[in-house]
Parts: C-alpha cells; structure tokens; sequence
C-alpha cells in the first residue's frame, strides 16, 4: 500500500530538519568565529609593594648578634622601632623563609625555624591576624617544611603553614628586563605584608644567597631556566616584590658547597641577625659574611642602580647591637 | 546465619582497611610531631602483601628465606590449613571486589544463575598456573606477583586506578577553582582540605603505561559480570596454593544428603563453585567459606562442622597428574627461554636504575613481586613500572625516570614498604653511607653511599658547554656534600666575537650517588644535557666503571 504524508506531516518534518541544519550551521559558524590561536591569559601587571611609611628617625637597619635566634630577633625588632611599626592590627602577613632543601637546621640551608617562630610571634604581638609561612621548595616540599623544622615551629605558635599548591599558581606580568611572564604562588602575593626570612648562604653561580635571591620561592614553572641570566632574574623579582621587612638569618652561615649543604664542615656559627627596610643594604652586608664585598656580587649592584636600595649600607643608620 | 554476617562484615573490614592503608603508602608531612631526623610512614601500609601465603612460599622457593615481616603469612598459612579458604571468602580485598561485581544486580537469575555457580573442569586452569609459577620461582624467577591477588591489587589501584581518581578529583576541584567565583572557589578548597590526607595524593602521579595496568584491572572487573568469580575461581594462583593447602582441613561441610530435594538454592550464591548441593561430594578445594549455600538451604541439608564426614568430601583439587607435570614442565621451559634473551646476563638496559637499596639483579628478580609499593610511596614519582626495559622476567619491576622524579637524598621509604627485602630497607644513615662500619648494605663492597647509578653530560646540549650560556642548575640541586658536579670557571667565545664567563660543570664519578636530580632539573627538558645511567650502581660487582669501586680488585 502507497503511503502519502499530509500537508501537516509534512511542513512538521521539513521545518524540524530545517530547524536542526540552521541550528548546527549557526553553531559551526559561531565556533568558527571564535577560532584563534590558543595564547595564555594573564593577570594584570603590577609591581607589589609592602613597604610601611617608616618614620626617617628611626634606624634603616639593624645588626644583632650574639644570642639564640629568638633573642636575635626580638633585639633586631626592638632596635627597628618594634613590630607594630611595620605591621598593622588586622593584618595578613606573609613570613617568605628559604625552606628551599630536605635538610635539617644544623645544615644551614633552611632559614633557622627558632627565627621563624619568633618572627611570627612577633607578628601576633602587634596584632597580625594571620601569619602564613610558606616557600616553594625545591626538594619534595613535605620533607623541605617538616625537616627543616620551620612547619613545626611555625605552627606550633599558631601560624598557618602552606605547602605550595599547583593550582595557586597564577601567570603575573612582572614587567622586568628578563623576567616578562611567570607563574607566582598566589597566596604570598595577596598579602597585605610580606617579611622576607633568608638565610646567607654559598651560591655558585650568585656566589651568595641571600634576600633578594630569596624571591625565587614565589616562582613556580621552569625556574631552572633563571640560572641563564641570574642577576638580572633576581634584580627583577627584587623590582616586583618590595617586601615590608627583610630579616636576614645569619645564625648559621653556609660557607661552602651551597645553597643545599649538607656537611656540617661548611656550616659556621655567626649568631646575627641583620634586618631591615632595604633589602639591598641587607644583602651588601650580608655578602661579608662569606668575605666579599657588594661590588663583586652584580646583582646588588644592578638592584642599587635600579633605587631598590643603597648597597653602601654604611651610609644608612645602622644600629648595631650585641647580646649575650 | 550469624556466621554469614560475619563474613560480610569481615569482607567490608578487610577492604576498608586495605585501602586505607594503601591510601596511606605516601609521606605527607606531619608537622606537629617535630620530627625532623627520619621520616616514616605511621601505618604498617604492606602487611596484606606481607600476610600473602604465597609471597611467603614463592619467595621462600627463590630465596630459601623469609624476609622481614612476610613471617605474618604463617598466621594466614595456618588458618588455611586448619579450615580452608577463609581468606578468600572473608579477607582478600580483590575476592571481595569480585564478589561485588559478580553478585551486583545480577543478570543470571534462576536457573541460569544455578547452573553459572555449578563447577567447571576449567575452574582447575588456577592450580596448573600456579604449578608453573612455581616451578619458576624454584629456579629463581620470580613470577607469581603477575597474577597473585594482592600484588596485583596493589599495583592496579597503586599505579592506575588511584592515580586516575586524583587526575579526576583534581580537574574538577581546580577546574572551580579557575573560575575565580568566591563559593566555587571555596567548594574546591574545601574538597581539596576533605580529600588532601586521604584520596588526594600530594601531586598528581604518572606512571609509565599506567593505562595498561587500569585496563587490565577492568577487565578482571568486568569478567565477574559473564563468569561469577572469574579470576577468584579460574586464575588466581594465591587461591590455588590455598585450595592445595586445605587438603588436611579439620573444618568443613557435611551434608545430610537424604534430605536433599534438589531445590539447588545453595547454588545461586555460591561464591567458590564448590559443589555445595546434594548427591555429589562437596569440593573442599574451591570453597570459600562463604556461608551462603547454609543460609540458603531450606532442609538442613548444609552443615559446617568441625571434622566434619569425609566420606562426602573432595579433599584434593580436581587435577590430571598429566597436566599437572606439564604446567611444571612449561615453567621450566619458559625460563632458559627468557634467560637466553638479552637484558639480564648481556646487554643489560642503561636506563635500568633500581631504588636505593635494591639487591644484584637477579637477587631483585628473585624477590621483587611487583606490589608497586615503592612506586605509590615515592615522594617525587620517579619509581615507575617498567614494561620491557628489564627483560620479560621484569615487567611492572621498579626503575627509576628521572625525567618524571628523582631520587631524594635523604629518602628510604621505597625500602621501608618493600614487602621482600627486593629493596633492603636502609636506614638514611646507611643510604648515605655514614652508618657505623660504613657498609651500606648486604653484599655491598665499599664504603660510602649507596649509589643508584652515575651522571653523564651530553655537551652538546649543555648550555655552558655549547651555547656559552652560564647555567649550572644541576650543580646548584647535586646533594651531595663536597658536590659530585663541581665546575670549572671559563671564559668562552660566542658566534659574535663576544666573551662570555662561564662554569662548565662536570662529574666526579666517585662522588656521584645517581640520585638523578641534576637530570631532573636540567632545563633542555626534552632531552636533557645531564642524564643518569645504572654504572656504578652499589648493588652491582660488574656494571663499574671504576677499579676501586668495584668488587673484583
């Protein structure tokens, strides 16, 4: 039997077919618009600065040495003009230690954690509401942060400790001579200040670590790339991050085969502490610790030309003290 | 009725706890105990793989001792010979998985669900795999790991499924994350804090055809759906061993088979296809001591007992004596056949390096049960599953990528969860050469640390060699201390006329451990200019380079 469609069936069936043609061709054509070459998407540009307005009366910096970690900082702080001066009731503060290796503190190739944990008790006495320490290692980061003793000690006093997190990263333009474009841990930046923590150490291709060095730990991705041109690398994050206070572990100094240690032949104990406002002075001072002076170390050089600082830092007030 | 429950409850038990200790096989930091010295896992994560019968047996064939704690067996190898399979109805976390996919909303119903639980002669093919397995563990080949339960669980989970559970778990956290929508944000924290100690993994792990080993564990999976049991009452060799082992079991059924009206019930549930109905002998090889044909007896037939009769007792495992030589006689075959290869004795792969720790290689072949501990345990992911690097006989056997990971100096926890001593477990002191006495391990032949292999450079990729580009990021991470890459100040040319200072590194082959971390690090990613090779490798008399390092001198 012959089968007709009606009048009905059949303008029913046309315009559903025609109805799913101009839908998938709409479709097609709209992707096709938004076909483009796949590029990364990036956050704003913008140099970060934590720096206090601090009273031109009060020391630039100040060299302690003498006693534990504890009593080293406490008496850098005092002698600076107290914490309260650099941060504020309220305040989300960013402790930046080198917890860079899987090594115990007697290697010196972590910030000491007795420094961390006053510091961050520190913090809390001037009203902090949060102090979160964290670095991105380069070793496995659960051994760098239980090993070098900072995650205990920071906790234990009540900071919040994190361990780097892939997804914090974020694409920051950092607008520097080298350094265009790079992944930055997030939760360092979205403070409201940072207190950089290094330690001085023997670095081969810097000749030493120390504070401006230490802002390698806010970066994520191909960091191994930096070594290219490292002084201008460092001078650049030094350009990005301005931090609120530099304090600068020199309890026990790394004088050979750094920045990872290892042998206990290498470690000297020096028992300072020098802390400070400009971290490029610090960074001059502490390259004595090692026998050199800033004009051999070109990025404090670069880091002075570039006004993040003055490398003579016997032009500043320094106050120093000793302890005991 | 009560013993039933029992049972399930010791099925949901056993898996539980199973997985939660597999889920606990990786380091994740304790803060607060202020430990710094030694790090070690809080849980006994390989106490299944050390209570496995037939890890005990295989290896006691192929090492004629008994590692560590694989002393626990005894307990599960006494209870088997006292009452049977108990382990594979109550205990064995792949049996339980398998009675899940077999009897979940089932398809067979009725009668066809009868006759599928009824015994097959092909149900026997398990005891003729385990007699050549066995016959190669004898001469020292150890396969048994391929297809024993635990081993084979641990790895499919360890090295797949868990892995692409996290990748899954992560896209989604982190894909709300990105949106930077404040409650979506706040979601992906909050999964990432309710999973971070459990499920998540620190980092996202790869493993070298991983895939395989998922879709393998699939297969096994999705078997139960055709076959009840299939791999419990058809493969498994671990099973066998256990079915041989009850023969002089003093518990058991006994049927009262005038009672019997053929109702078949005690069938339809049947886990091991042991002929628990009437008029034939019950086969107390493939029991599992499930308890479902008891419960489901309407008549009082069924009745497990202590010495039970037997006379209606199958006490031996169905099994031709012809085939049986003949399983053992192609384990024997297979082995001169894979021996005669290349990769062990000649032409040994480069690329082969073996965790810190690990034992000569044909000691390691010996013991190495391809659990995959070491490689869920490894902080950095560079344990990996070899596929064919290491012979036929090393498949799925551990070996190090350090394009992947590295292995970290102060690390031995490869050692610590390896079941069989195939990586002996060190303390650090010992890995680092610093313990009393100086000897690092058994066998080892100098002082000093346990080294996994040596560096190399390709100068022709490395950018202070050849592209008169100062770098020396391998220098920087080498963890040794005085460093086994040390570099030499230069001033080089460029194409333009140009000078250029540079250190071009090299290494001190006595100085390096193979840690491979320079290899890692190296940023001509794709290939990179310092790479690790197995020479030198503690646990080797022969693969030297050096005189003084080796044995013979």
């Amino acid at each position: 039997m012959k089968e007709e469609i009606g009048r009905r069936d059949f303008l029913k069936r046309s315009s559903c077919a025609g109805v799913a043609v101009g839908a998938a061709c709409g479709l097609g054509f709209w992707l096709h618009s938004r076909s483009r070459h796949p590029g990364h998407e990036l956050s704003t540009a913008q140099s970060r600065d934590y720096r206090s307005n601090i009273s031109n009366d009060l020391p630039k910096m100040a060299v302690v040495s003498g006693g534990t970690p504890a009593a080293l900082a406490a008496a850098a702080l005092a002698a600076l003009g107290g914490m309260q001066k650099f941060v504020s009731r309220g305040d989300v503060v960013v402790l930046k230690p080198n917890i860079g290796w899987d090594r115990v503190p007697q290697q010196a190739a972590n910030t000491n954690p007795d420094l961390v944990k006053a510091v961050a008790q520190l913090c809390f006495e001037a009203g902090a509401k949060k102090v979160i320490v964290t670095d991105v290692s380069c070793n496995d980061p659960r051994r760098c942060f239980m090993r070098s003793g900072i995650a205990g000690a920071a906790e234990s006093v009540g900071a919040t400790v994190l361990l780097p997190e892939e997804r914090k990263f974020r694409d920051y333009r950092l607008n520097g001579e080298l350094l265009s474009v790079w992944p930055i841990y997030t939760p360092i930046l979205e403070a409201d200040k940072i207190i950089n923590l290094p330690i001085v150490k023997h670095h081969n291709l810097s000749r030493v670590t120390m504070g401006m060095k230490n802002w390698y730990g806010i970066l994520g991705g191909r960091r191994n790339q930096l070594h290219q041109n490292i002084d201008i690398g460092i001078a650049d994050l030094a350009t990005f991050v301005r931090p609120t206070l530099t304090i600068l572990d020199a309890y026990r100094v790394l004088t050979a085969n750094g920045p990872q240690g290892g042998n206990l032949n290498d470690v000297k104990l020096v028992k300072t502490v020098a802390a400070g406002t400009d971290p490029v002075a610090i960074d001059a001072y502490g390259a004595t610790f090692l026998g050199l002076r800033a004009e051999q170390i070109p990025y404090i050089n670069i880091g002075h030309e570039r006004g993040l600082g003055n490398k003579n830092y016997s032009e500043l007030q320094v106050k120093y003290v000793s302890i005991e | 009725m009560w013993l039933r429950w029992l049972r399930r409850i010791a099925q949901v038990l056993f898996l539980g706890l199973f997985l939660f200790l597999l889920f606990q096989t990786e380091f994740r930091g304790t803060f607060t105990r202020g430990a710094i010295d030694a790090v070690r896992l809080d849980y006994p994560v390989s106490i299944f793989l050390e209570m496995d019968p037939l890890v005990a047996f295989s290896t006691a064939l192929s090492t004629h001792a008994l590692y560590g704690k694989v002393i626990w067996a005894l307990v599960i190898i006494a209870g088997t010979v006292l009452i049977g399979r108990f382990f594979c109805g109550w205990i064995c976390p792949l049996g339980t998985l398998n009675h899940f996919f077999s009897s979940y909303k089932p398809e067979r119903k009725g009668k066809k669900r009868v006759d599928a639980n009824r015994y097959k002669k092909w149900m026997a093919t398990k005891y003729y795999l385990l007699f050549g397995l066995i016959a190669m563990s004898v001469f020292t080949s150890l396969q048994t790991g391929i297809l024993d339960p635990i081993p084979f669980l641990v790895r499919s989970l360890a090295v797949s499924v868990i892995p692409a559970l996290n990748f899954g778990l992560r896209s989604g956290f982190d894909f709300m994350y990105g949106t930077n929508i404040g409650f979506l944000q706040w979601f992906a924290d909050t999964g990432y804090r309710l999973f971070g100690s459990n499920l998540l993994s620190f980092k996202p792990q790869y493993y070298h055809f991983g895939f395989l080993l998922g879709v393998i564990f699939l297969a096994v999976a999705i078997l139960n759906r055709a076959i009840t049991r299939f791999w419990c009452r058809g493969i498994c060799p671990l099973g066998a061993f256990m079915g041989l082992l009850s023969r002089f079991s003093i518990y058991g059924m006994e049927k009262n088979h005038s009672q019997c009206d053929d109702c078949n019930r005690c069938l339809l549930h049947c886990q091991g296809a042991c002929d628990p109905q009437g008029k034939v002998p019950w086969r107390q090889a493939e029991c599992h001591l499930c308890f479902n044909c008891e419960v489901a007896c309407p008549e009082d037939v069924i009745r497990f007992k202590f010495f039970p009769r037997t006379r209606d007792i199958n006490v031996a495992p169905d099994l031709k004596k012809r085939r049986a030589l003949e399983s053992i006689a192609a384990g024997l075959v297979v082995l001169p056949v894979v021996r005669a290869s290349t990769g062990l004795a000649k032409d040994y792969n480069a690329g082969v390096i073996r965790p810190p720790g690990s034992l000569e290689e044909s000691e390691f072949l010996a013991r190495c049960i391809r659990c995959g501990e070491c490689m869920k345990v490894c902080p950095t992911n560079a344990i990996q599953p070899a596929l064919l690097e290491s012979g036929v006989e090393g498949l799925w056997t551990p070996m190090l990528k350090m394009r992947v990971g590295y292995c970290e100096y102060n690390c031995v926890l490869c050692g610590q969860v390896c079941p069989t001593g195939a990586i002996w477990k060190l303390t650090e002191a010992e890995k680092l050469g610093k313990a009393e006495g100086g000897g690092a391990q058994p066998g080892k032949n100098s002082p000093g640390p346990v080294k996994i292999g040596t560096a190399f450079y390709d100068q022709g990729r490395c950018l202070p060699w050849a592209m008169a580009t100062p770098c020396i990021v391998c220098e920087e991470f080498c963890p040794t201390s005085p460093k086994a890459i040390w570099v030499q100040a230069e001033t080089v040319t460029r194409h333009d006329g140009t000078t250029v200072a540079v250190q071009r590194p090299r290494v001190d082959v006595d100085k390096c451990v193979g840690c491979g971390v320079c290899e890692n690090v190296c940023p001509v990613q794709d290939r990179p200019a310092v790479y690790v090779t197995n020479i030198g490798e503690t646990r080797s008399r022969s693969n030297q380079i050096r005189l003084e390092s080796g044995a013979y001198r």
